[in-house]
């Protein structure tokens, strides 16, 4: 065990090593220079050359990734000249509203998928089944700001269930304050992983059902219940901690797209309004945090998959 | 539910040998044989067709203006003249819903072959280079995996001023990482077949491997795989459309009309939004439904259940 979570640690640095040359190597492709993107393409030559020295952008490239890593380790994520603030200190100051989107949204997800996906594979092939798979079809088909606007126009304008716009709280508590503004986008941003994380279940416990163990469980007279609950449930539900980890980038995604949607004040769009005016510090900082967040939950993911197996030992 | 059973012999699918393809036929039969017996798959195809029809035939008998905006007539409701009303630029939402479609289609089937052929290629000769060559290119593929696939693409789509032949490659960077992992999977398991063996000892190069042993065999999973990666390329054209960072106009996309149109959504202007948010849906949702029945049909271990 110890020798498969050192390996599996291991792996992870490699990558983490990859994504920093990647995002790196994105700071060099901005069109013209990293100087002219960000001083404009009018910049005085001095004013290039002083902003490449003040950076570091005039010494060798290995010189650079080098200061580039320590800077990382340093909590250092760029600056923003747009903004004129680090880019962690603005990150910070948003990442616990999108963890609350993110977390509550996955919840509902997982929480909703399950069940979906339990009753889909013992009614298999029945009308339920595939009335849920078309939905899920559809449901996965959706873009997310269309779904978005959908439970707007249905939830907030036609019914008045719900407020179209998400709390604008500076703090998580004064977000939760007002829960009802929360739903919404919850709601969009759990829809979309419903559907891929249902049909993903649905065959993990059709698999389950399969093996030879459940025949045994009936064989000795356990409730039906007993069988569906203790033995196929179980061992089913552990493929789904993989399967979490994987859809990390594009629940990330969707919770960007979902933030610009009902103007949700986190990183998504932070990002978003980053891009607007193309603050690349910005841009390349979050998207390298955003990687980052999804190798350690690839990695958490994993961890739980071992451990929640006793088949599994190493 | 059916209680699995033990196969018998003549039951089990005969095991593909001497470098063929499958041995009960050629791809293009089994492909043809997968259709016929998934009307699913059947459905998906022919909503597809009838979509390429609508976009590339249908503006050679629906003639619209679709160049120069017209303010003197927009945001008419459906009528004789315009069946699905006009825009706020002034031009007709039908005739735009089938240049939309067309712009749509191309840059989703486009992505999806380009990924499709880069990434097989990627993951067969990573697998066949095999050692440090593989573990290298592989860690390149998790480390992309790892950025949000979103983010990368907003920050290049900011980069570079989006055209037709850009927002191909741009989606294409990012949609080549599925196939590549998967044909590397399967072509890790080809690899040491016998027939495969049998190339190298006869003094074939990995060339000749990849491209007539691994690639045929691995090319039920590739179609399966770039059905989805077409679905999801019209996603994420539709969503970089949503972020402004689509084709400019006055080109026209589903996703571009859909983001345009949504601002009137609240106002009563209906036809605006909902042609262009249901044909994308439906397209997209055709290209999975042919993928998965694909899939389905394609399984060995499925297709005798």
């Amino acid at each position: 065990m110890t020798k498969y979570l050192l390996g599996r640690l291991g792996q992870s640095a490699v990558v983490l090593v990859i994504v920093s040359l990647v995002i790196f190597g994105l700071v060099h492709l901005l069109p013209g220079s990293p100087a002219k993107a960000e001083l404009g393409i009018k910049a005085t030559p001095q004013a290039i050359a002083a902003f490449n020295r003040l950076n570091g952008f005039d010494k060798p490239l290995w010189v650079q990734y080098w200061v580039y890593v320590d800077h990382l380790f340093h909590g250092n994520l760029g600056f923003s000249y747009d903004e004129n603030a680090p880019v962690t200190q603005l990150f910070m100051a948003r990442f616990p509203k999108s963890m609350l989107l993110v977390g509550l949204s996955l919840v509902v997800a997982v929480v909703l998928a399950i069940p979906l996906g339990v009753y889909q594979a013992v009614r298999r092939n029945g009308v339920g089944d595939y009335m849920l798979t078309g939905a899920s079809f559809g449901l996965y088909s959706f873009p997310t700001f269309w779904l978005g606007f959908v439970l707007i126009a249905l939830l907030s304008v036609s019914l008045h269930l719900f407020p179209p716009t998400a709390p604008s709280g500076n703090s998580v508590f004064a977000i939760l304050a007002d829960w009802r503004g929360l739903v919404l986008p919850v709601m969009t941003l759990a829809l979309v992983s419903v559907a891929a994380f249902s049909r993903y279940m649905r065959s993990s416990m059709i698999d389950a059902l399969a093996q030879d163990y459940i025949r045994t469980a009936r064989a000795k007279g356990l409730s039906e219940r007993a069988v569906l609950m203790v033995h196929a449930l179980r061992n089913s539900l552990i493929p789904m901690a993989t399967m979490i980890g994987l859809s990390l980038p594009s629940i990330l995604g969707g919770a960007l797209v979902t933030e610009q949607v009902y103007n949700y004040p986190g990183v998504g769009l932070l990002f978003f309004d980053a891009a607007g005016r193309s603050d690349f510090p910005v841009l390349l900082g979050l998207t390298l945090v955003g990687a980052v967040g999804v190798v350690i939950g690839n990695l958490v993911a994993d961890i739980a998959y071992v451990t929640l197996d006793p088949r599994i030992r190493y | 539910m059916s209680i699995p059973r033990q196969l018998t012999a003549s039951e089990l699918p005969p095991s593909p040998e001497g470098g063929e393809a499958r041995s009960s036929g050629s791809t293009v039969r089994l492909v043809a044989a997968a259709f016929a017996e998934n009307r699913l798959a059947v459905v998906g195809l022919g909503v597809i067709v009838a979509m390429a029809l609508f976009s590339f035939a249908g503006p050679l008998l629906y003639h619209t203006n679709q160049v120069s905006p017209n303010p003197s007539i927009a945001d008419l409701p459906p009528s004789g003249a315009h069946l699905l009303g006009t825009d706020s630029q002034g031009y007709d939402v039908l005739g735009r819903l089938m240049v939309g479609g067309r712009s749509s289609l191309e840059i989703g089937l486009a992505v999806g072959a380009v990924a499709t052929v880069f990434g097989t290629l990627y993951g067969a000769v990573s697998a066949v280079m095999g050692g440090a060559t593989d573990a290298v290119m592989m860690r390149l593929v998790d480390g992309f995996y790892s950025i949000p696939a979103l983010f990368l693409l907003i920050i290049l789509a900011d980069m570079f001023t989006p055209n037709l032949p850009l927002l191909i490659v741009v989606l294409s960077f990012i949609s080549w990482l599925a196939p590549a992992r998967l044909v590397r999977g399967e072509a890790l398991s080809l690899r040491t077949r016998e027939y495969v063996q049998a190339v190298k000892v006869a003094g074939g190069r990995r060339g000749r491997v990849v491209w007539r042993h691994i690639v045929p065999n691995a090319i039920g999973t590739i179609a399966v795989n770039a059905s989805f990666q077409v679905a999801d390329a019209v996603l994420a054209l539709a969503t970089l459309s949503f972020l402004g960072l689509g084709l400019p106009p006055p080109a026209a996309s589903w996703g571009g009309m859909l983001s345009d149109g949504i601002t009137y959504l609240y106002d009563g202007y209906w036809w605006q939004v909902y042609p262009a948010g249901i044909a994308i849906v439906v397209v997209v949702v055709a290209f999975n439904l042919l993928g998965d029945a694909l899939r389905d049909s394609l399984d060995v271990r499925l297709r005798r259940r």
